[in-house]
């Protein structure tokens, strides 16, 4: 009974604190006492800085995706302070742990807006974030992440094209299905290919993901699917489906799966005697070590990020200088780019003279990241969709040599 | 291509990975022929010999036919430790629990494995290179090579079990435990020699499987001692020539559903054949009707 009293009277306490955010709103010093919370800090240092929540697993199993994302944004942000701040406040950054899971990344944020964060980068894997964003969509928060691909993160219900769209969050990278429609783009209309074949892990909701999205652009193009082979996960003979693509003999062939079974695939299509440009997904990254220099001559796949380009050589020169150790994947540049985009939002904010933490403020972001139009990243220029995913061009590598090369930025046309 | 060179090749396919499951096969059959035990550890005996292949060519640059002889070393020697370290203990337990001990050792195979190994899957460059041409069908040297040993391990398995005094005494142990014994047959010795042979013929398999696929990984014993499994029940467990029939029969299978466009229901295939073996004829197609004695 104790315990229900006093859980009541916090809520009460809960509630009329969030009363008073909604009034405080238009109140400029209002707003900003309220938001701060335990923090006993006088609204006048508050003036000076902008507050952002940076929510990545930096520990766990998955710390390898997090850490570079965690590493490349507070690079962004230190160089932002480092340059005087935005419209001369400083960037205060939040940093938060949520070991990739849904409901540490949610406490993470509550903790956050308490602290009177404006805006959040994150988070790193797709589980995480889509938790994230259903906190954030209800406190219309702006949100982008730099890495997760699913296309529910930003679609509540992806199979709805009419469905509802969480409008406050974006993300850096590009989605699964966007890149199976960009290669199928590419067969078409950059190599000229009239018929393709694919080799697919059943099972796999990305490998599934890109063959779908393939074939549904190339049915929209005009360029025939002559065969469609499936192997089962763990699966690493595929001479037999092999034979039949030998046989259909299409112009190109897809490979959305990753680069373990890819290279192993790659090597028994070219004992058959399959002669034909082999395309991969982003998945094909480090293909290198898993077939022959022969064998791979020639392969292509999209990547999120050309690495020893002109437009990241700089940042990942910095990034090294930095963190001592060369750009780890793309999951770093893409971070860089989500910093980037979340500060024009607020540049836009601060220069209508906004109040960080109150909903015009967060409007004025969220608005301002939808409509840009070609914004230059390290990775692409960024235009977002009415879903909030990012048009960009991709990045194709090609194998040469054994190595893989970037060859040039494609645009779907 | 021409049909004929197509329905050739897609048959080369089949063989070629029926050799590997019919090896495999073969170690399931033996062991439990002689002591009544589905070994599922049997597969990922194979998994070892794939990473030593790996491992004595690209860390210590031995020869690949020196690093092959290792590997089926190994393999054997792997096998016979297994059976002395966890199967001896428990030969007079229920059957059940060695059943459970068999999945346990498998486990630790793959997850040892995985932590001394890392999980990621290792490539081997190409042991044997090239291929030749009939008609339009492009052939791998890897198949024919495969497929050739694997014959030869069958005629060089058979004159062993056949003629032999061990082979003799295989057979004895596998007819009648305690009369075997009495009639002077060694049992610890019967019983390590079959699994010293399974495991070798597994070790053959490995080397031939990594020439085939260029990759050892944690997790490869799994599915393929799972299918090689499939293959000596349809075969008839416990006879070596059915364990043969049986692991070319379930690769020429694959073969065909992936040539007629199913390639999705490969697997499902493999097992409804187990599921339809187990109803209509659970000796399999060369298995001896045991009667039950009351």
């Amino acid at each position: 009974m104790m315990k229900k009293k006093v859980f009541a009277l916090v809520m009460a306490m809960v509630m009329v604190w969030s009363l008073a955010a909604c009034g405080g709103g238009s109140n400029n010093s209002g707003g900003n006492n309220n938001s701060s919370g335990g923090d006993s800090n006088t609204s006048g240092d508050e003036a000076q800085e902008i507050v952002v929540a940076l929510i990545t697993n930096t520990t766990g199993d998955y710390a390898n995706y997090g850490l570079p994302v965690h590493n490349a944004a507070m690079m962004y942000f230190e160089e932002v302070n480092a340059a005087g701040g935005i419209n001369g406040k400083q960037l205060k950054i939040l940093e938060y742990d949520d070991k990739a899971d849904g409901t540490e990344s949610t406490n993470a944020l509550n903790l956050a807006v308490q602290n009177g964060a404006t805006a959040v980068l994150g988070s790193v894997l797709t589980g995480a974030t889509i938790a994230l964003a259903d906190a954030t969509y209800e406190l219309n928060l702006p949100q982008i992440t730099a890495s997760a691909t699913a296309l529910n993160v930003t679609q509540i219900d992806p199979d709805d094209p009419n469905g509802e769209v969480r409008t406050n969050v974006f993300r850096a990278c590009f989605t699964d299905p966007y890149q199976g429609e960009l290669m199928a783009d590419y067969a078409y209309n950059k190599m000229g290919a009239r018929t393709a074949a694919i080799l697919y892990e059943s099972g796999s909701d990305y490998s599934e993901g890109l063959m779908n999205a393939f074939t549904a652009k190339a049915k929209e193009v005009g360029m025939e699917i002559v065969g469609s082979e499936a192997f089962a996960t763990g699966d690493k003979d595929f001479k037999a489906q092999l034979t039949n693509i030998v046989n259909a003999n299409p112009d190109v062939v897809y490979f959305p799966f990753y680069y373990a079974e890819a290279g192993v695939a790659v090597t028994q299509a070219r004992t058959l005697g399959l002669k034909q440009t082999i395309l991969g997904g982003d998945g094909f990254g480090g293909i290198k070590d898993y077939a022959s220099a022969e064998d791979l001559e020639g392969t292509i796949y999209c990547s999120g990020y050309a690495p020893g380009t002109d437009s990241v050589k700089d940042f990942e020169a910095g990034y090294k200088a930095k963190y001592n150790e060369d750009v780890p994947n793309m999951f770093a540049p893409l971070a860089y780019d989500a910093a980037m985009i979340l500060c024009k939002g607020l540049e836009a904010a601060e220069a209508k003279g906004l109040t960080p933490g109150s909903d015009e403020y967060k409007q004025t972001v969220i608005d301002t990241i939808a409509a840009m139009d070609g914004v230059a990243g390290i990775t692409g220029s960024y235009s977002f969709d009415e879903y909030n995913n990012p048009e960009k061009p991709v990045a194709m590598i090609m194998l040469k040599d054994g190595a893989e090369i970037f060859d040039a930025m494609y645009e779907m046309k | 291509m021409n049909v004929l060179s197509l329905i050739f090749l897609q048959l080369i396919n089949g063989l070629q990975s029926g050799s590997i499951y019919a090896l495999v096969a073969l170690g399931y059959s033996m062991v439990y022929g002689v002591i009544l035990l589905l070994n599922f550890a049997h597969g990922d005996v194979i998994m070892v010999g794939a990473y030593m292949v790996y491992y004595s060519i690209t860390m210590f640059g031995f020869h690949p036919v020196t690093s092959m002889l290792l590997a089926v070393a190994a393999c054997t020697l792997l096998g016979v430790l297994v059976e002395k370290v966890a199967y001896t203990p428990l030969r007079s337990a229920p059957r059940l629990s060695l059943l459970i001990t068999a999945i346990g050792v498998s486990f630790l195979l793959e997850n040892g494995a995985q932590l001394l190994f890392g999980a990621d899957a290792k490539r081997v460059e190409s042991l044997i290179n090239g291929a030749f041409r009939i008609g339009e069908a492009q052939i791998s040297y890897t198949a024919v090579v495969t497929i050739g040993v694997m014959v030869l391990s069958m005629v060089l398995l058979t004159l062993l079990v056949r003629r032999t005094k061990l082979g003799k005494a295989m057979r004895a142990v596998s007819e009648d435990m305690s009369a075997a014994q009495l009639m002077g047959a060694s049992l610890n010795m019967t019983i390590m020699f079959t699994f010293a042979v399974g495991s070798a013929l597994a070790g053959i398999g490995s080397v031939l499987y990594v020439c085939a696929y260029n990759q050892a990984s944690p997790t490869m014993g799994s599915m393929l001692g799972l299918k090689a499994f499939v293959a000596a029940v349809l075969g008839g467990i416990g006879s070596i020539p059915g364990a043969m029939i049986g692991g070319l029969a379930i690769g020429l299978l694959e073969a065909l559903v992936s040539a007629v466009g199913l390639s999705g229901w490969k697997d499902a295939a493999v097992f409804a054949i187990l599921i339809i073996v187990l109803l209509v004829k659970p000796t399999g197609i060369l298995g001896k009707r045991t009667q039950e004695k009351v």
